[in-house]
């Protein structure tokens, strides 16, 4: 009796960590195909997703508190001004140095990575706010497993932006064009496509993507100008595992990333702090064994 | 007018002159063969004129000049320029190559007649549409990219070196496309050809280019009659 007890929590605990942890890698997920779209593009990580995540969620935490604005407008108002601004960040500060070797773009996005962190921290101070969520955090009951809202909600959230980016890539005219000129944009010049805007473009939609991981993380943690350097380092780890060029290995990348973190602090707590160890070390492997990661391409070429 | 003058284009890289003052006219609806050895300058002429080398000179299109335009600009005035190397968007797929092609275009109805055309011109592709363009074999990447280019609805197609590295019989089918284009589309071309014998055999005009300079001009015809022209290009 007792040990059927047992075994029936731990069955629904594995199901809610198993829950938790599809919700957070869903985060880990669109935050690693940020990082994906601008690697497609530049062939370098932009360190600044994380920094410029956070201070749009900032934005938001003042379009809530001070503008009193209802959450429902705030959201997209926060997601289009993230997109107008990651328009202008690649217009104003990386296009001069569009064609500089690899390094230089890895500084300037570092620079960036201090400019956006220390921007939050003078403008909105280094306290920590509190930031509401959009789901009730009361837990629904399926199947006498208690799963909150709360993770549904990420769940859904994430499931949305995957999908919607998805459509745009693969069944709109301008994501055509986006790709073409990311992988190919000399052959794209050709064709007449203004490859510097669709770079552009592609920084608007991963920061727009980036504001809307950050308005999920704000209310799990907390809003301060440090919020998303964790969240980015796993996405990092999602998106070598899943293959940086591979918008598919970056969500599965994340959700496996997700998953494995929920378990390994609920079942492993002895080796609960050293999560960012285990981060790094999946990036080591990673590299040394399979480069390309889980999905990366392997380069087909026939000549 | 000629739909395409250049008048003393001088073109280098970095301090390295290769062309030295080039002129020539395409006139609208003929096919214009460049001729020239290796390092003549045939390839840096269309860069030249696509706006991917910096150029001194008149290059004018249409009437208007194009000298110092952005690659992408030319090319949105309705030049098609199909590189060395083809330029084929290898991981996307042959259909997608060809959207590409029309990316830019907002007359459906249009876009959807050129690509039937294109399947009657290459009548593989509709079978293959789905496939990633880098499976393809190298004569077949040359058609994409003529077909890519087609479906620009370009007004002038630069052709370079359509027939490197392609078999003898896949040749022949290419330059037999160009002068269908030409005679049933009106497609004005300009074609770079190390194959002087095929290309003279479309071209209703010919240039040889020697080191950076016109050395000889005149009909396709008059060329492949020309003694110095035969013996250097000819082979005869």
């Amino acid at each position: 009796m007792a040990t059927e007890l047992l075994l029936a929590a731990s069955v629904q605990g594995v199901i809610q960590q198993l829950v938790f942890g599809i919700a957070t890698g869903g985060l880990y997920a669109s935050l690693a195909l940020a990082l994906v779209l601008i690697y497609r593009a530049m062939e370098t990580l932009n360190f600044a997703q994380g920094e410029m995540a956070t201070f749009t969620t900032f934005i938001a935490f003042s379009l809530l508190t001070y503008l009193h604005l209802p959450y429902f407008v705030v959201f997209p108002a926060t997601v289009v001004i993230a997109v107008l601004g990651g328009i202008l960040v690649e217009r104003v500060i990386i296009r001069p140095v569009e064609r500089a070797p690899v390094i230089t773009l890895v500084l300037v996005t570092l620079g960036l990575f201090a400019i956006f962190n220390g921007l939050s921290g003078l403008i909105w101070g280094y306290v920590v706010r509190p930031f509401p969520s959009p789901f009730p955090t009361t837990p629904v009951f399926v199947g006498g497993v208690g799963i909150s809202y709360q993770d549904l909600g990420l769940i859904g959230v994430s499931t949305i932006v995957l999908v919607l980016i998805w459509l745009l890539f693969s069944r709109t005219r301008i994501g055509l064009m986006m790709r073409a000129a990311a992988l190919y944009p000399e052959s794209s010049r050709l064709l007449g496509v203004r490859v510097g805007w669709m770079l552009a473009l592609g920084w608007g939609l991963a920061a727009g993507v980036g504001a809307v991981s950050g308005m999920m993380v704000a209310p799990i943690t907390v809003l301060d100008p440090n919020l998303m350097q964790s969240v980015l380092l796993y996405a990092f780890v999602a998106a070598v595992l899943g293959g940086i060029d591979s918008p598919v290995g970056a969500v599965v990348g994340g959700l496996a990333v997700g998953v494995v973190l929920a378990l390994v602090g609920t079942y492993l707590p002895a080796v609960q702090d050293l999560r960012l160890v285990f981060g790094f070390l999946v990036i080591i492997l990673v590299l040394l064994v399979k480069p390309g990661g889980l999905f990366g391409h392997e380069h087909v070429e026939r000549v | 007018m000629a739909l395409l003058e250049l008048e003393n284009v001088v073109a280098s890289y970095g301090a390295i002159e290769v062309l030295h003052g080039v002129s020539l006219a395409v006139e609208e609806r003929s096919v214009v063969a460049m001729l020239g050895a290796n390092g003549a300058g045939k390839t840096t002429t269309l860069r030249a004129i696509s706006g991917r080398v910096k150029t001194y000179g008149v290059i004018r299109f249409d009437g208007r000049a194009i000298s110092g335009l952005a690659a992408e600009e030319v090319a949105r005035r309705g030049i098609a320029h199909v590189p060395e190397g083809r330029g084929t968007l290898a991981q996307l797929t042959v259909l997608e190559n060809l959207q590409m092609g029309a990316c830019l275009r907002h007359d459906r109805a249009g876009i959807k007649k050129d690509l039937d055309l294109v399947y009657e011109y290459f009548p593989w592709m509709p079978a293959r549409r789905s496939q990633t363009a880098a499976l393809l074999s190298g004569g077949e990447q040359q058609m994409l990219a003529i077909a890519r280019a087609l479906m620009m609805r370009p007004r002038l197609l630069l052709l370079d070196e359509p027939s490197l590295g392609l078999a003898p019989n896949v040749l022949r089918s290419i330059f037999a496309i160009i002068a269908q284009l030409n005679r049933d589309q009106g497609v004005t071309v300009l074609l770079v050809e190390q194959n002087a014998r095929a290309a003279l055999r479309v071209a209703d005009q010919a240039y040889v280019l020697e080191v950076g300079e016109i050395a000889v001009s005149g009909t396709g015809a008059e060329l492949a009659q020309n003694e110095s022209v035969r013996r250097s290009y000819l082979g005869y």
